[in-house]
């Protein structure tokens, strides 16, 4: 393929300005939110789905394998660019098309910022649920595709509970539409099995999420227990009440000094672990239901509990769980993320393991996760720049996945699978269930060119840094 | 010609230490200005860190397509604020532009405004007045619009010609240091040193005057002592890092002197370059601990007035304004309670809060010369936001930002105006 020329068709569809292909420039594109890397031979900014739609087609038709990117925050490598492929990003369409109150959806463009939505829909009085901690960068397009989570999954479910239709651009450039506005689907849901195919089916190009009510009243508790152990236990008397919060955090000890280093959080220096507790609804549900929260977290040996109401209060109080992940950075350059989940009162035992692990690698292990639901969240503590060291992380990884496995749970809650996890998908999946999935794929994408090489395993490893700059493009 | 050079080197270059907190989590990229505006990765933050990194591994050189991205930046540390994991950009992005300054690799609008100002201007307050006083005449004299009709700027060498369209509007009078002691009103509370600055002075003579008044009238006895010169911010944020320790060195020895016990500033991008002389001094072994109990003594005015506490002026001023947070105070020194405090004291002030007020205004110190076209695209979304809120009056604290949005009000063509937090706060004292 004559590459030269292909740009130049490329830039004949979205306009020179809308190509990066510059060496220099694509260093900034090689990277996401995980530890994989990965340069594409060019990123492509499209204003519209006809130039998505065309720009796909071109490249069908090159042999050039494509994925979509929106702000680059994953975190499993979802949107590093397959080996001589392209990056179709999306920073020009990132529009709000509709809010439709009355039936309480919107429309959108893939670009759109996840916390921008729920802003601007909440001058309605609607909000946009999934929050992933990210979501104050990261992009609905991005959330389809991972089909991302956040706290407040555990009462409201993931994206996928939110996506009503999408239209969606196929490999060959065909543009067609998944799902409905009814809310009911009539035969397969395709929309269903789009949501989490992490780009490997195709690229939404618009979107219909549900919107929900903001709640009459939100209460957020922050618990703090002497360990870990103890703090399992309270999640678990919380659940045997009946009680399903808006979301149920913990914070590990590791993590604490790691947020209190950046911000004042309100964690004090010597806790164990923290609980963070939202409830959500009517007024009287909330004042009935948080004094029983407050009891049972007393009750199961907190040795502080507070509460706030009031929206400013509340946001100090997830402050340090939102910027949790970054805030590692003070502690190691980088750290790897186990996305695994296990069944909730698995908990306690499994982070037990997950401690053996850290001592076995001599590693440092931070949670902090999504307790309510059981999505484990170890973050591997390392420095990339030591030889070796990917490997007896991806090594150590692989161990505490097994672990979530082995105690009847699975390999990823919300991050998708893509380059970081696809060498475990043996660990649940036969030979069968893995080509089953294949085959589904090949209706949306015969070819296999939209995001190759993820998902599946394939022997091929971590491989940060794998495609050295090549000097001497065209500038 | 691009020089070969591999990785950062030499004392100043960025700490490794700093470079890798970065785990590129991306939840920089909504705050910074310039990503707001092109929504492109090489210009945001992470994205600029990625580059240093690069370079700093030695996988790619620092090439001119590289400095642009990072001389893009506006430096208005809105990522430093937000991140989660503490990278102290502010700095880094200081010591690597004074790696690309070390290879000679600036942009040719960078240098040319380096040799103009950074080098000979600023760290010079005699030279720098006696140029605002030949500009001065140059304007009163009419002959400005003589020599605009003329089309005589055409034929001046290297760019003057440009330069001359965006001489600033002087100030009547000039402010500057002198020996005197400006003796507080009514009980003495505490001795307190003003930083006079470079251009401020000059061309905001009336808005130091009135931070003189407001701080008399509670109780501080007011030094603007001899010797003092430019806080050298500009010179930091250009990588000119020699030039800033020189001038910190001497601010240190003039404004801390005898029975002094603050040191204060009415320019948010001051306060915050002299709060960080400790850091720009730390390897000084004459001046390091000094440095350290200058940065600890230095508070913006702001700060300083609503820590004392200042008295709430009693007279009225029936007005709508709203504030633009400066990027230095909001960012830099996490300065944004203390301005709105003073606000919303004065009786019949009406404080409306516009969209975005402490997303850069793009005057950034010398960005708005050296980079045009963001600049003023910045500044239509500041205008934007301001128009939004109906007000005809912006309060801010920094001069670069009045000088931006001042230029705002006259390319719009609307009687908008733009001052200081204690211009206003002087008014109302002034009405009692």
């Amino acid at each position: 393929m004559d590459f030269k020329r292909f740009l130049k068709d490329l830039q004949g569809i979205v306009g020179a300005e809308n190509v990066v292909y510059h060496s220099d420039d694509l260093l900034v594109f090689e990277y996401d939110g995980s530890v994989d890397r990965g340069m594409p031979e060019a990123v492509v900014f499209p204003n519209s789905t006809q130039e998505v739609s065309r720009v796909i087609a071109l490249s069908h038709k090159a042999g050039v394998p494509v994925v979509g990117r929106g702000t680059g925050t994953g975190l499993s490598g979802g949107a590093i660019a397959p080996p001589g492929g392209i990056q179709v990003a999306f920073p020009r369409m990132n529009h709000i098309l509709e809010v439709d109150t009355e039936n309480r959806l919107a429309l959108v463009e893939p670009g759109v910022i996840n916390l921008n939505l729920d802003t601007h829909v909440r001058k309605f009085g609607l909000r946009y649920a999934p929050d992933p901690s990210s979501q104050k960068a990261c992009s609905l397009g991005g959330n389809i595709a991972e089909n991302a989570g956040g706290p407040h999954c555990l009462a409201y479910g993931t994206t996928t509970n939110h996506v009503l239709g999408m239209e969606v651009v196929l490999e060959d450039g065909a543009v067609v539409n998944l799902g409905s506005l009814a809310r009911e689907t009539v035969g397969y849901d395709l929309r269903g099995v789009f949501t989490g195919s992490e780009g490997t089916f195709g690229i939404a190009t618009k979107i219909a999420v549900r919107l929900l009510p903001v709640p009459e009243a939100v209460r957020t508790f922050l618990g703090i227990f002497p360990d870990v152990e103890t703090a399992c236990t309270a999640v678990s008397t919380v659940i045997e009440h009946g009680i399903v919060p808006a979301a149920l955090e913990m914070i590990d000890a590791l993590t604490i000094q790691a947020v209190q280093k950046v911000t004042d959080a309100g964690y004090p220096d010597d806790a164990g672990a923290v609980l963070l507790i939202e409830l959500e609804g009517l007024q009287d549900e909330v004042d009935e239901i948080g004094d029983e929260v407050e009891a049972a977290l007393w009750e199961t040996g907190a040795s502080q509990v507070r509460t706030a109401e009031a929206a400013a209060e509340r946001e100090q109080l997830w402050v340090g769980r939102k910027g949790a992940l970054g805030a590692l950075g003070g502690i190691a350059p980088n750290y790897f993320l186990v996305d695994g989940v296990v069944p909730r009162t698995q908990l306690a035992p499994v982070l037990g393991r997950v401690a053996d692990v850290s001592r076995k690698y001599n590693i440092p292990i931070a949670n902090v996760f999504h307790a309510g639901d059981g999505n484990l969240h170890p973050c591997l503590l390392f420095d990339e720049r030591q030889p070796g060291a990917l490997d007896r992380i991806v090594e150590a990884g692989t161990e505490v996945l097994q672990i979530c496995v082995d105690a009847g749970g699975t390999l990823t809650g919300e991050h998708g699978v893509g380059l970081e996890k696809k060498e475990q998908m043996p660990l649940v999946f036969s030979e069968d269930d893995m080509a089953a999935m294949v085959l589904v794929r090949d209706a949306f994408a015969p070819d296999n060119s939209m995001n190759p090489g993820k998902i599946f395993p394939d022997g091929k490893k971590h491989t940060p840094h794998a495609h050295p700059p090549a000097h001497g493009m065209p500038a | 010609m691009v020089q070969p050079f591999a990785g950062f080197t030499g004392r100043d270059a960025p700490a490794e230490s700093d470079l890798y907190r970065c785990v590129h989590c991306g939840l920089c990229l909504s705050s910074c200005p310039t990503y707001v505006e092109t929504a492109l990765e090489m210009e945001s933050p992470r994205g600029r860190l990625a580059l240093m990194k690069a370079v700093n591994e030695g996988r790619v050189e620092i090439t001119p397509r590289i400095v642009s991205h990072w001389e893009a930046c506006l430096q208005c540390r809105a990522c430093e604020a937000v991140c989660p994991s503490g990278v102290p950009y502010g700095r880094i992005m200081e010591r690597t532009r004074s790696q690309v300054r070390a290879a000679g690799l600036q942009s040719r609008e960078l240098k040319r405004f380096s040799r103009f100002f950074l080098n000979s201007a600023l760290p010079n307050p005699r030279r720098l007045r006696m140029g605002a006083n030949l500009i001065r005449l140059y304007q009163r004299l009419g002959i400005q619009k003589l020599v605009r009709l003329s089309h005589l700027l055409y034929l001046l060498p290297g760019g003057i010609g440009k330069l001359e369209s965006q001489l600033p509007p002087l100030s009547k009078r000039f402010f500057g240091p002198s020996d005197a002691v400006h003796p507080a009103q009514g009980a003495k509370k505490m001795t307190v040193a003003l930083l006079s600055g470079c251009v401020m002075p000059l061309m905001q003579g009336p808005t130091m005057e009135a931070t003189v008044r407001v701080l008399t009238r509670n109780g501080c006895d007011v030094m603007v002592p001899q010797g003092q010169g430019c806080c050298g911010a500009l010179n930091t944020h250009a990588g000119d890092l020699e030039n800033a320790r020189a001038m910190a060195r001497t601010n240190i020895d003039s404004l801390m002197g005898a029975g002094v016990e603050r040191i204060i500033t009415s320019s948010a991008g001051c306060g915050s370059s002299m709060k960080e002389y400790a850091e720009l001094l730390k390897d000084d072994p004459e001046h390091r601990n000094k440095a350290i109990r200058f940065s600890g003594m230095t508070q913006d005015v702001t700060e300083f007035l609503v820590g004392l506490p200042f008295q709430v002026p009693t007279a009225t001023v029936n007005r709508r304004i709203t504030f633009q947070d400066p990027c230095h105070l909001a960012h830099a020194q996490r300065i944004t309670a203390a301005p709105r405090t003073i606000l919303n004291s004065i009786p019949g002030v009406e404080l409306v809060e516009m969209e975005n007020s402490s997303l850069c205004c793009g005057g950034a110190g010398i960005y708005s010369s050296v980079q045009p076209a963001l600049s003023q695209r910045l500044l239509k979304r500041k205008m934007d936001s301001i128009t939004a809120t109906d007000t005809q009056e912006v309060i801010t604290a920094n001069p670069g930002c009045m000088l931006q949005v001042e230029m705002g009000f006259k390319s719009q063509g609307t009687n908008g105006r733009v001052r200081h937090v204690v211009d206003i706060l002087d008014e109302a004292y002034g009405l009692e």
